[in-house]
């Protein structure tokens, strides 16, 4: 709070700072881990539908994989808020590029560029938008996934995941993704990443949504529970013999 | 109770390792492939090489967005040089841009750690080596990034460069045949991938010589 209250001192000095107080110094409702495959036809994503207010779960249905334009898939982890300015950023430009009307439309190669562009000025700008995003889509049967975070990084890869993801979702689509994956066991490979998600991230909730896309345009599918198990008997009575604890 | 939050950085560091190294008629610039944050492997293919001129490349590592950018501007510089000058930019010429875009950010640098190599006006090979902000050096071979501390030793006790104190001055230029220093930078990667855990999964190498630019691959460790 002393960092905005400094930050109105300055403008007062600065008129050309009065903006500067509308910096995000740290960020408050976040969306956790975002995973994206390519598989046989097209991108496949996967997200959770919760998102936290600090620890506090706040909010338990929010869409995080929204379509761009007729051949892309966006997919969002950090910061809801900056997710959803980047996304009327995202309408502006679709619609600025369709009112050329000259038969052109930006694939995801463009959409990924451009978000690189966005994210990476606005790090120069000390105003950053608080995302880790995931880029997919399909063109001209050319398969594209990529990945910027919150400082500008970005990169193309078969698989990419954000967050926690990285940690424990990468290593199983390393050993288990290959370029043909059907649609069915691309959905279970990316169940089997999220339900590893919902053990061990804390602030991940069994919502789950899963989104495509191919050539035939974008799908998203209706949030559904994974089956867990919790029987184990290590979860059973897990502080017996922790001396002082309940 | 102390602040308990997210807290960001502008700079991230994502690795890598780049060599170069100049012969008398070849100029050879490697760097692997690999792009880490942290302890983590972002991919195993991400290219830290690029050709800003046809006698002209750089390997770059460090913060990868300001690497990007960084080599943005330059491409830009570049296309404007060509338009005014009706020609492709020599690589001592391409040194001095780098030098002056590194150090227009001296106060927020970019955070990249740059070797340029290419061939000179007369077909000699040619090595420059930086720092963050700008301050450079023409050299006969030179390793930046996170594997430098290991690779750069070596360099100096295999090629045995002659003292830049010496008068009159010396040629740089390393004595060995294009292969011979092809296979030495296999053997600098292949080492500092042991050690250096930013360093890994593939090798790219570019040679440029009078016939023109070729590219070789070799696997590096994955783990």
């Amino acid at each position: 709070m002393n960092l905005v209250d400094s930050t109105q001192v300055n403008s007062t000095l600065l008129s050309s700072e009065t903006a500067s107080s509308e910096r995000t110094l740290y960020p408050y409702v976040t969306g956790t881990s975002v995973i994206g495959i390519k598989y046989k036809d097209g991108i496949l994503m996967a997200a959770d539908m919760g998102a936290s207010y600090g620890s506090t779960l706040r909010y338990k249905s929010v869409e995080r994989l929204k379509p761009v334009g007729k051949h892309s898939l966006l997919g969002a982890s950090g910061e809801i808020s900056d997710f959803q300015e980047i996304l009327r950023y995202l309408d502006e430009l679709i619609l600025y590029d369709n009112m050329w009307d000259d038969g052109n439309s930006l694939g995801p190669k463009e959409v990924h560029n451009y978000l690189t562009r966005v994210m990476y000025n606005r790090r120069n700008k000390f105003n950053p938008l608080w995302n880790s995003l995931i880029l997919g889509g399909i063109k001209n049967g050319q398969k594209y996934l990529g990945m910027v975070s919150m400082i500008g990084v970005h990169f193309e890869d078969n698989h990419v995941a954000t967050g926690f993801g990285n940690h424990l979702a990468r290593p199983i689509l390393r050993d288990e993704w290959n370029e043909n994956l059907s649609f069915e066991d691309g959905v279970k490979l990316l169940e089997k990443c999220m339900r590893v998600l919902l053990y061990r991230d804390r602030s991940a909730v069994n919502k789950i949504q899963i989104a495509k896309i191919t050539e035939e345009g974008f799908t998203t599918y209706p949030p559904y529970a994974l089956k867990t198990f919790w029987n184990f008997s290590a979860f059973e009575n897990p502080t017996v013999g922790a001396e002082g604890s309940w | 109770m102390t602040k308990q939050q997210a807290n960001w950085s502008p700079y991230d560091n994502n690795g890598g390792s780049c060599v170069a190294i100049a012969g008398a008629d070849y100029c050879v610039i490697a760097a692997d492939t690999r792009m880490s944050t942290g302890y983590n492997i972002l991919t195993r293919d991400y290219s830290k090489i690029c050709k800003l001129a046809d006698k002209c490349v750089m390997a770059s590592s460090g913060f990868q967005a300001d690497v990007r950018a960084l080599q943005k501007v330059l491409a830009a510089r570049h296309l404007i040089y060509q338009h005014q000058h009706n020609k492709q930019m020599s690589c001592p010429a391409m040194g001095q841009l780098l030098s002056n875009t590194l150090y227009y950010k001296r106060f927020f640098p970019y955070y990249s750690f740059n070797v340029l190599g290419g061939l000179d006006n007369e077909g000699k090979g040619c090595v420059f080596t930086y720092d963050a902000v700008g301050s450079y050096e023409r050299v006969g071979y030179s390793s930046q990034g996170s594997g430098s501390t290991l690779i750069m030793p070596f360099l100096d006790n295999q090629l045995k460069s002659p003292s830049p104190l010496l008068l009159p001055a010396q040629d740089a230029v390393t004595p060995l045949s294009e292969s011979e220093a092809i296979d030495l930078v296999k053997t600098c990667f292949a080492s500092a991938t042991e050690r250096d855990i930013y360093t890994g999964d593939k090798l790219e190498i570019v040679i440029l010589n009078a016939d023109g630019i070729r590219r070789e691959y070799m696997e590096l460790r994955k783990d």
